[in-house]
């Protein structure tokens, strides 16, 4: 699973710093930094003119079963719409399902082992077809076609497939090709979804863009993403890939069979630039609306915005959902022994690397623990080592290369990937902050673009003697399992693309997890509460920063909120007043 | 250009032909007549350039400073990996205080979002600048002299070959091919880990694309004067090719090679800091001044200090060794104007 999705801002708000001052949160907030996170700035219904997002990263794919990039993600609201979708307001709302394409919530039945969901009355692609029960469950089967649909997220398949070995429609020998059978549309309306055990977090993968309708008729395969079908009010006219990316108004779209979205705009561009400080120009120019993959303005926009008053008031620093961190390798000495990865993190300088990421209003707070604020069950205050008063530790961490038999220090290698200026930074800060306890550790850049068989798997891990692997993550839906299973738990641990760089092989978090999936949610909070604990006792995992990222917007856009599932702005819901 | 067999520059030189110029100044000053090799011309005449003794005591200078990096940094300069977060302002990550936090404890200021001393890291990366720089002029001069001789003296297919080869990597992208090799290698070889072996890689891909320079010269100056009598007397008292070569050319050759070493330096210079701003120079936490650039270019409006500094230094060496090659050329071969 990319490091690439999702979520999360909430309580940050008073920390951010500067958080607006007015408690309007009723749709007249007003502009100032931070405004968009609690409330809608400049509340508006006026329709028509041409909302211009800008990238300096292209789409991974329109197709919505191969997207991964959480902007991608957010960009899909506005063509594809899903059987529950999460809720178009402001703050904690945000984070609640509501139903989509569905009439109402799914209905449980079964001991928790079967969803079933009704669509309602008068849903059309943008051709006039109508959409059926039969169209999503095809667009969930071609998430099980890896070999011609890869690259998104592929939880569906492991909760549907229950021994089936599906190998998606494309070698489908029903002639309908909706040979899955653990989901059934007993007519155009209904869809049943029936899993080998109940799965309290289900209905998050139903809202993954993956899981919304795709008509067989218009399956082009690996090519559906240069012209996927629109269920949501907007169609794709045109793609040109690395260039821009154009919808217009999908007029078969009723705004009566959708309660969530506003459709405001008569068109949408997206057009991807190579210059990212050149796009920043454009933003604080009033060219250019919103910059769509919404990581952060570059380092020069930074100090310009945060240095004049009324630019950062048409900023906000929302929580991305990322944790910034390094891994620390279990499987390579002298880190198989806990009292040396103890170390690390005590001589670690907090300071210098939140630094590194940008400083504390756009880089993030300090990371204290391994869980992101607002995935249930999360502890901002956790701070078992005492990070948050950011000074380095250096008796401390002595202590602990004594415990761990290195007084005089070890040698260590720093695996960082070379596309990521923010995490070389952030190597160099740890290199030379470990230094002050003789751990001299030597910085490997790999190539970001292979990182998946680099840093992610074990063998070449073993191999080059990668003690310290930084990364970044964010969950790809809000739960503690989301977030964390990837990570932590020694079944995630792949021979390629493996996220848990630490290989934690901890049978009691394990357990917890396969705990947490039969309880509810209140209860499984408090599980992955537990399991945060275990990880961080276990001085696996290093965090730096929970991320946040400084955006600007254009003061013309009306409807401006932060979603929080995102951390980015809710592309449906805006609009262009002039 | 330098004519003769007795303008041989070597230590074995014997005719003391002196310039018509030089011989005529002298003589009015009524001092006894005394004969004066070419070299001694050729050193007074540099000495009259101000400007290029000037560039040259800077090129001296910043070889020394290459040379003792270590030492010069550990005794007044600070280590160039420690981190001062007490320097650096949290909020925007730029340095506390005016001109890039430049104080009598950091002479050149801090480096943004680190607070890492840029004395120092100028000071290393002018190590790694000069370094590079003169070891891969000197991959260019040896290739490119002997591939010049052989090519000049021996003409035919050799001639045909080398002179084609030549041509080849003049019209190279040298900047693309470079960047995709850098970034194909792996970090450490033959024993060399981190810096070493991307220096190494550096003066490697630097030097080898350098070298037609330096052979096209070599191969003009070797075909005017293979025909000369001093080379057909010297055949034609049976001296073999080798000696011809290295015994009667290289000699004659001596002072083109010469300059156009010099000259080559400051491109190399350029070469270097190129790459590394392009991301493909030496790695990070080592300093470089290309590296330096890049790093700086968010910054050039909050911070104009720190681009300020390392372009600079690029512009000042540069400038001296091309102030100090022309120099070098004029004091050596005055009628090449």
């Amino acid at each position: 699973m990319v490091a690439a999705t999702a979520a999360l801002a909430l309580s940050v708000t008073a920390a951010c710093g500067g958080g607006g001052g007015t408690d309007s949160s009723n749709g007249g907030a007003k502009n100032a930094q931070n405004a968009a996170l609690t409330g809608v700035l400049n509340a508006s219904d006026k329709k028509g003119g041409t909302l211009e997002l800008w990238s300096s990263q292209d789409v991974d794919s329109l197709d919505p079963a191969r997207g991964y990039y959480a902007f991608v993600w957010n960009l899909n609201r506005l063509y594809t719409r899903t059987l529950v979708a999460y809720d178009a307001k402001p703050g904690a709302d945000g984070m609640k399902l509501v139903p989509d394409l569905a009439g109402a919530e799914g209905v449980l039945s079964n001991d928790g082992k079967t969803y079933t969901y009704t669509l309602r009355d008068g849903l059309k692609f943008d051709d006039g077809t109508p959409i059926t029960s039969k169209d999503v469950k095809y667009g969930i089967e071609r998430i099980f076609a890896q070999d011609v649909v890869p690259g998104g997220p592929v939880y569906l398949m492991e909760q549907l497939d229950q021994g089936q070995k599906y190998e998606g429609p494309y070698k489908d020998s029903d002639p309908n090709k909706l040979g899955l059978k653990s989901v059934l549309t007993p007519d155009d309306k209904t869809i049943v979804f029936n899993l080998a055990a109940p799965y309290a977090d289900f209905p998050y993968l139903l809202a993954m863009p993956g899981a919304g309708p795709v008509p067989v008729a218009r399956d082009t395969g690996a090519q559906y993403g240069s012209k996927p079908a629109a269920s949501g009010p907007y169609k794709i006219e045109s793609y040109e890939p690395g260039k821009i990316i154009k919808w217009t108004r999908n007029e078969f779209w009723d705004a009566t069979t959708d309660p969530l979205r506003k459709a405001l705009p008569d068109a949408i561009n997206m057009t991807i630039t190579t210059n990212a400080d050149d796009m920043d120009q454009r933003l604080m120019a009033g060219t250019a609306d919103l910059d769509a993959a919404q990581t952060g303005v570059q380092a020069a926009a930074r100090t310009k915005i945060l240095q004049d008053e009324t630019l950062k008031a048409n900023s906000d620093t929302p929580t991305t959902g990322f944790i910034r961190y390094a891994a620390m390798s279990t499987a390579v000495a002298p880190f198989d022994n806990i009292d040396c990865r103890k170390a690390v993190i005590l001589a670690s300088d907090p300071t210098s690397l939140q630094t590194a990421r940008g400083g504390p209003v756009a880089g993030g707070d300090i990371g204290v623990n391994m869980l992101p604020p607002n995935i249930p069950g999360s502890e901002p205050a956790y701070d078992p080592y005492g990070r948050a008063q950011g000074k380095p530790q250096v008796d401390a961490a002595k202590a602990a290369l004594a415990a761990c038999g290195k007084p005089e220090g070890f040698s260590t290698v720093i695996a960082v990937r070379n596309n990521k200026p923010a995490e070389v930074k952030t190597a160099e800060a740890l290199q030379a902050a470990l230094k002050a306890v003789n751990i001299d550790a030597k910085i490997d850049q790999i190539d970001g673009a292979q990182a998946s068989s680099l840093q992610g798997a074990p063998d070449n891990v073993h191999a080059k003697g990668y003690g310290l692997i930084i990364s970044g993550w964010a969950a790809d839906y809000p739960s503690g399992a989301g977030y964390l299973q990837p990570l932590v738990d020694s079944r995630y641990i792949l021979k390629n693309g493996n996220f848990n760089f630490a290989e934690i092989k901890d049978p009691s978090i394990d357990a917890l997890f396969d705990q947490a999936k039969t309880v509810d949610p209140a209860a499984a909070a408090a599980l992955y509460t537990q399991i945060n604990h275990k990880v961080m006792e276990g001085a696996y995992i290093l965090p730096f920063v929970t991320d946040k990222a400084l955006n600007y917007r254009n003061p013309r856009l009306t409807n401006v909120y932060i979603h929080q599932f995102w951390g980015m702005y809710d592309f449906q819901a805006l609009g262009v007043s002039s | 250009m330098v004519s003769g067999p007795g303008a041989s520059l070597s230590e074995e030189s014997t005719h003391d032909v002196a310039d018509p110029a030089e011989g005529g100044v002298n003589s009015t000053t009524g001092k006894a007549i005394e004969g004066r090799s070419l070299r001694q011309i050729a050193w007074r005449r540099f000495k009259r350039d101000r400007v290029a003794t000037a560039g040259g005591a800077f090129v001296g200078f910043l070889v020394l400073v290459a040379i003792f990096a270590t030492p010069i940094v550990s005794l007044i300069g600070h280590p160039i990996d420690a981190f001062n977060n007490d320097l650096i302002d949290p909020t925007l990550g730029l340095p506390l205080g005016s001109f890039g936090g430049i104080s009598g404890e950091h002479w050149l200021g801090v480096e943004p979002t680190s607070g890492r001393d840029v004395f120092s890291r100028i000071i290393f990366g002018a190590q790694t600048s000069i370094f590079v720089a003169f070891l891969a002029a000197l991959v260019s001069t040896i290739l490119g002299a002997i591939l010049g001789l052989a090519a000049g003296f021996m003409g035919g297919w050799v001639d045909a070959v080398v002179s084609r080869i030549m041509d080849f990597l003049l019209a190279f992208p040298q900047l693309l091919f470079s960047i995709a090799l850098v970034s194909v290698l792996p970090d450490s070889f033959f024993g060399l880990d981190g810096r070493l072996s991307r220096m190494a890689v550096l003066i490697g891909v630097i030097g080898f694309f350098g070298w037609p320079y330096i052979g096209r010269i070599v191969r003009g100056q070797v075909l005017s004067l293979r025909e000369r009598e001093f080379i057909e007397a010297s055949r034609s008292l049976g001296a073999r090719t080798g000696r011809i070569l290295f015994r009667e050319l290289l000699p004659n050759l001596a002072a083109p090679i010469l300059v156009y070493t010099t000259l080559i330096i400051p491109t190399n210079i350029i070469t270097e800091a190129s790459l590394s701003f392009l991301g493909v120079g030496i790695e990070a936490p080592n300093p470089s001044w290309g590296g330096m650039l890049y790093d700086a270019k968010s910054y050039y409006q909050s911070d104009p200090t720190y681009m300020i500094i390392p372009g600079v230094c690029i512009f000042i060496t540069v400038l001296a060794f091309n102030l100090f090659g022309d120099g070098l050329r004029d004091a050596l071969d005055p009628k090449a104007h």
